[in-house]
């Protein structure tokens, strides 16, 4: 009984040091957003005032919100199904005894190791307008001079495309890492069976990837709210916070106008779109996690 | 492209569309990479023969104080690495092999985190900081990311695997708690350091937003921060010098991963496995 009760204060010394600091930077400011939202933003040294449910209805009624969250939700769309399907294409190719398959693999991969910052920066001026990449090659086939990230239509665009390019790399890992793992012996079944390679892919291989798409998928999602660097960098929500994503609401509210309160309020939401997410992954995904 | 039958027409297209993307996918680094060796002029246009030039690189380095943001920037991953080993590995030890009340319910908290990131929660993070009076240190940019739910999570499934009899003989011979799992369990989950290592070196390299935020000098600075404002208020558009220093804040994890790259990507994997 001593022995086990030695245990105990042994486990919790342990852990003590991480758990301090879990809580302090992760639990703890969660909490207190949700308390901080219900307050407005204090001024001075007087205390805030409790204000219920006014940052909530102020933000319903700013239409920049409900801008942020459309726009996420597109950025969302079409980022998440183009990096998937991409990273899956690519993983499929490297798996196969292509020519020059390791430097293949390297370009795929390339983008992930680069700051989102780098990034956003060559890809600044490939959008330049007339000298940027973009321009002359649209140029080549007769077209004019586009300010693709000053046009409010081709902004959010442009940032989904450097999004997918620096993912899609990433994901492909976990694909390659999969498909490695699948047995041989399927395949040489299928082979003598005559089963078409189309009918093998939809029928064996993309049901056995399953886990690894739901896998991947998660984190695409929280990739889509979470990264708000290349925004910070190459547009700064703009133009006409075309491009504000949900994030970068909260980080302008809470770093540019000191708006404790909206800041607090918008990353309720956020975390409320984050705790989905979770869900998904404990209900959906499970116990059905395959991995070794 | 997957439609194609193992014919030799099939296969020929397979490679060409691979490539292409290959191509694609490179083309913004060998952009990058021609517009930073070469004089301005060729910034915009191209020509084989084009002198190859180093004066982008050496007038970015000496335009603003990259040797003290790259010097940060070690500073800052050295610290994150070394205390998240530390403590996700006597926290590992604990979820994995000590019995103890809660255990479940904390490691269930613990994994919280793999959903909502500290980035997500700069504002409350920020204020925290500026109440520790830490803000704009080294320490303030490392201290959310120091108690890592993915580091513990990661360790502990290796703990697991672990033999059971290792352990036990290790406690006959006198060894302690913190002896054993020194001398058993750290040095047979080696392959897991070095994957949660490269995973964890990387992302703290490339951080940008929350530096951003809670660094204000150039003694603090981390590489990314630092280009950034080097990127906005200092150089307008000389696209060569900006894209020189680019490849320089990114260069030494590239050669890094260039000259280890089967580790980097089998860490990749492996850390992505849970």
């Amino acid at each position: 009984m001593a022995g086990m009760r030695r245990e105990t204060i042994h486990a919790y010394l342990l852990l003590l040091p991480a758990i301090v600091l879990l809580v302090a930077f992760t639990h703890w400011p969660a909490i207190a957003t949700l308390i901080d939202s219900l307050y407005a933003t204090p001024h001075g040294s007087r205390p805030a005032p409790f204000v219920g449910a006014d940052n909530y209805l102020a933000l319903m009624d700013d239409p920049v919100f409900w801008q942020a969250l459309r726009n996420n939700a597109w950025y969302a769309v079409a980022t998440i199904p183009a990096s998937i399907i991409l990273a899956l294409l690519m993983a499929l190719a490297v798996n196969e005894a292509l020519p020059g398959r390791a430097v293949l693999r390297m370009a795929y991969f390339l983008p992930t190791m680069l700051p989102m910052i780098a990034v956003a920066n060559i890809w600044m001026f490939f959008y330049t307008p007339d000298y940027g990449l973009f321009d002359r090659i649209i140029a080549v086939f007769g077209g004019g001079r586009h300010n693709w990230l000053g046009d409010a239509s081709t902004a959010l665009p442009a940032m989904i495309a450097v999004a997918v390019w620096k993912e899609a790399g990433f994901f492909m890992i976990f694909y390659l890492a999969a498909l490695q793992t699948m047995p041989a012996d399927l395949r040489e079944a299928a082979a003598l069976e005559g089963s078409s390679r189309w009918n093998y892919f939809r029928r064996v291989t993309l049901p056995l990837l399953m886990p690894t798409s739901l896998f991947v998928m998660v984190n695409a999602v929280i990739n889509a709210f979470r990264v708000i660097d290349h925004i910070v960098v190459m547009t700064r929500g703009g133009p006409d916070n075309a491009t504000t994503l949900l994030l970068y609401y909260v980080y302008e509210a809470g770093f540019r106008f000191w708006d404790t309160a909206a800041a607090a309020t918008a990353t309720v939401v956020l975390l409320a779109i984050m705790a989905l997410a979770a869900a998904f992954q404990f209900g959906v995904l499970g116990r059905r996690v395959h991995y070794r | 492209m997957m439609v194609a039958d193992h014919t030799p027409i099939g296969r020929f297209l397979e490679t060409l569309g691979a490539w292409l993307l290959g191509l694609i996918w490179m083309l913004p680094l060998l952009y990058a990479a021609w517009t930073a060796f070469h004089p301005a002029i060729y910034a915009t246009h191209f020509a084989p023969l084009a002198p190859l030039t180093l004066a982008n690189i050496t007038s970015a380095w000496q335009a603003a104080p990259f040797t003290r943001y790259l010097l940060n920037t070690v500073m800052l991953v050295t610290l994150i690495l070394a205390a998240q080993f530390v403590l996700c590995t006597l926290a590992a030890f604990a979820f994995a092999r000590l019995t103890f009340p809660g255990r479940d319910l904390l490691f269930a908290v613990v994994l919280l985190q793999l959903m909502v990131m500290p980035d997500v929660l700069l504002v409350e993070n920020y204020r925290t900081l500026v109440h520790l009076h830490l803000a704009d240190t080294i320490l303030a940019i490392a201290l959310p990311y120091l108690g890592s739910a993915f580091g513990i999570f990661l360790l502990r499934q290796t703990f697991l695997t672990i033999p059971q009899p290792l352990d036990d003989a290790a406690r006959l011979e006198g060894c302690g708690l913190l002896a054993r799992l020194w001398r058993v369990y750290v040095p047979l989950a080696k392959p897991t350091y070095i994957a949660y290592g490269l995973v964890s070196v990387s992302y703290h390299w490339n951080n940008f937003l929350w530096p951003l935020v809670i660094t204000n000098s150039v003694t603090t600075r981390p590489l990314t921060v630092g280009l950034a404002v080097f990127a906005t208020t200092d150089q307008g558009i000389d696209w060569s010098i900006v894209t020189a220093a680019t490849l320089m804040t990114s260069a030494p994890l590239l050669v890094a991963f260039l000259l280890f790259q089967r580790q980097f990507v089998q860490s990749f994997m492996r850390a992505g496995i849970r």
